[in-house]
């Protein structure tokens, strides 16, 4: 740790917020901190549209959710000083399970322009996700190398870091995206069951950034996923999660399995990766009691993870703990 | 804490230990290009042979006892092995990621061939994750993530019959995770009276592990410690499977020979290598060869110095109390303990230097001063 990093950590939790991702210094004289662990949970049903969604209506969800996860504050101010005109932004997606099980492209398209109206210039936008052909298996377009337009590629085109990362369980190598190209990431994963590790969000869409996520499966991910969320490199870079909810999955995850699949027409969205998961988990539990599925504890792979990422502090997760905002719910 | 190793500094320590311990095979592997490949794709894919299909596309591996059920578009814990729409796929098979030629000693086998080459190579990918591990940048990794070759089990015979190596290695990282392409090498090589030997971590099924056994001349297995502990915290396996292997290849008359990597203060207790000996004696015969051999720091254990020369010695000692005839010591070059020793006169049969034959007294494979028979593959 530096000494520029000593000093932003301890007003960090100088200022309470310790689980958060810390954004420029002057994030905050310009708009309202956002409660601890705080949860937005956005459902639009009018986001359906023909078979497809209505960008309009991601466009207006985004910007009420990132407005009430900072206090009702003007969305655009919040975009601007979470992502200085300065950084390269990563948008790490989903893409493994294909194009119907994928970070919709429609929702990626909608958060590039409100970076780009925050002054972020396309050719500093990338998205990137484990493979190239898992990004064109759901809908992106490759660009590797064009810089006057948004980038799109896979950790297979930008390589890892020659450095082993090392964190409790976890040795990784990790992807040159993260550790060199971006100076921020926002991560969106999807809501979805998993069958090994419980539910795959937004500590699990990490798995992504590293060389070796078969290594990390066992014990139902516990205390991998945990270990890999607590890296530097991911919490110091990670600085908006957005939940693709528009459609969800609680069963028969990862792969898209359309049988459990359900419209949910939401999007989540929060700093905190660990609270996030933790609303996540019990947004899948509810649907799975709903239509007579077991609890993920008794199908033998309950997401102990989450709670392991909480008690190392990392993040919130105590669902009584996490302010769960709702809107349209 | 997040720890980070530079990994120049890593390769600089990696191959200076490799020198002075002897082990060669770090600096001699290519370094794996992480920055370039393509994704292998199912198109490069080649169908597994052990596993079992489950309901909604899912499977089972039934290679090495982990039996993963891997999910459509996922990959098992090796790594090298992908779910398509319900078919497992082998995405290592032909396409080796490096291939070298070693003398046999290296291996280590010391009662096979001495003083052979060995035509090796390896896929990338491993069943478990030594935290040791010398070879992790293959091991560790999945095959778009380094440069492999396009070469055949064909092709690989051949390569070897056109240099007159009259053996083929599969080795390096693991084999069992390659075991198709393996066991078409092994069987290419026996068309060509070419030998194939597996130098593994004895971590897979019986039915694959019997299958391999009807091409393979000679088996190493890496006996990485004798407790469970250990296998679970240090190699993110099991004990007993690995146990279960060594008692089949005996059953069904290979060759095989154990290497125990001492590991300071983490298996080299006088009781665990008591009971290790022992159960060798037992379950193995007391002419199986056993090779205690020296840990250097590398990948995620760098907080360990490398093993005294007074801690393998006392281990030999110790097997050698047991009853066992064939008990080395390695990655000390030089040392008396590389030596092969006839057990009823005591003479010095086989001497070695590392990788080098210095003398080979052994007359078909026995010791010319008592005529006593010396285990092992010799001609």
């Amino acid at each position: 740790m530096n000494r520029r990093d000593f000093i932003l950590n301890s007003l960090k939790i100088g200022a309470g917020f310790s689980f958060l991702p810390f954004p420029d210094k002057n994030v905050f004289s310009l708009i309202s901190a956002p409660v601890n662990s705080r949860v937005v949970e956005i459902v639009n049903p009018a986001v359906r549209k023909s078979g497809s969604f209505n960008a309009a209506v991601i466009s207006r969800m985004l910007d009420e959710g990132i407005s009430q996860l900072y206090g009702n504050e003007n969305p655009r101010t919040v975009w601007k000083n979470l992502f200085p005109a300065h950084h390269t932004v990563g948008i790490k997606v989903n893409c493994l399970s294909g194009k119907h099980g994928a970070s919709h492209t429609m929702l990626v398209e909608a958060v590039i322009e409100k970076l780009r109206r925050a002054g972020i210039p396309p050719g500093s936008i990338i998205i990137w996700d484990r493979l190239d052909r898992d990004l064109e298996n759901a809908g992106f377009s490759l660009n590797r190398t064009n810089k006057n337009k948004v980038r799109c590629f896979g950790n297979d085109t930008a390589g890892f870091d020659r450095k082993l990362y090392m964190n409790g369980s976890v040795a990784s190598l990790v992807s040159r995206t993260l550790t060199q190209f971006c100076d921020s990431v926002i991560n969106i994963p999807v809501l979805k069951d998993h069958g090994i590790v419980g539910i795959t969000l937004s500590m699990k869409n990490f798995f992504g950034a590293i060389h070796n996520p078969n290594k990390y499966h066992a014990s139902a991910g516990n205390p991998f996923v945990a270990d890999l969320y607590e890296m530097d490199i991911i919490r110091r870079k990670s600085r908006l999660i957005i939940c693709d909810a528009l459609d969800a999955q609680h069963e028969g995850g990862p792969p898209f399995k359309p049988q459990w699949v359900w419209p949910m027409n939401g999007l989540l969205l929060a700093l905190d990766g660990v609270a996030l998961d933790r609303v996540g988990w019990e947004i899948i539990e509810r649907k799975r009691a709903e239509t007579g599925f077991p609890p993920l504890e008794k199908a033998g792979r309950k997401p102990e993870y989450i709670l392991t990422a909480g008690q190392k502090g990392i993040g919130q997760s105590q669902l009584d703990e996490i302010e769960w905002v709702k809107s349209g719910v | 804490m997040n720890k980070t190793y530079d990994a120049e500094r890593r390769l600089f320590i990696k191959n200076c230990a490799a020198v002075s311990g002897g082990s060669l095979l770090a600096s001699l592997l290519p370094a794996p290009d992480l920055f370039a490949a393509a994704s292998p794709g199912v198109d490069r894919a080649f169908e597994a042979r052990w596993y079992e299909k489950l309901p909604y596309k899912k499977v089972k591996c039934k290679l090495c006892p982990r039996e993963c059920v891997v999910d459509d578009r996922e990959r098992g814990y090796c790594g090298v092995r992908e779910n398509w729409d319900g078919v497992y796929y082998s995405l290592v098979y032909s396409h080796p990621c490096t291939y070298h030629i070693d003398p046999i000693e290296k291996k280590p086998l010391f009662h096979f061939l001495p003083g052979a080459a060995a035509f090796s190579l390896a896929t990338v990918g491993c069943n478990v994750d030594c935290k040791f591990c010398q070879n992790w940048q293959i091991s560790q990794t999945r095959p778009e993530q380094v440069d492999n070759f396009d070469l055949s089990p064909k092709e690989i015979a051949e390569m070897a019959r056109t240099d007159r190596i009259p053996v083929i290695a599969c080795t390096y990282s693991e084999p069992v995770v390659f075991s198709e392409y393996m066991h078409d090498i092994a069987r290419e090589g026996n068309d060509r009276n070419i030998r194939s030997v597996m130098i593994s971590n004895g971590y897979i099924q019986e039915a694959p592990m019997r299958e391999l056994a009807k091409v393979l001349t000679a088996v190493k297995i890496d006996l990485k410690a004798f407790t469970e502990k250990y296998y679970r915290e240090i190699v993110a396996g099991e004990l007993k499977p690995v146990l279960d292997t060594l008692v089949l290849l005996r059953k069904l008359g290979i060759w095989t020979e154990i290497v125990y990597l001492m590991v300071p203060t983490l298996n080299d207790s006088d009781r665990e290598l008591k009971q290790l000996s022992v159960w060798i004696a037992r379950n193995l015969g007391k002419d199986m060869p056993v090779h205690f051999t020296r840990f250097y720091p590398q990948y995620r254990m760098q907080n360990l110095p490398p093993t005294p020369l007074k801690t393998l010695e006392r281990a030999r000692d110790i097997a050698l109390g047991e009853g066992l005839h064939y008990v080395y010591v390695g990655n000390v070059p030089g040392h008396a303990g590389e030596n092969t020793y006839c057990p009823n006169c005591q003479k010095a049969l086989i001497r070695r230097k590392g990788f080098l034959i210095m003398e080979n007294r052994l007359e078909n494979g026995k010791c010319p001063d008592c005529g006593a028979s010396i285990p092992g593959i010799w001609t």
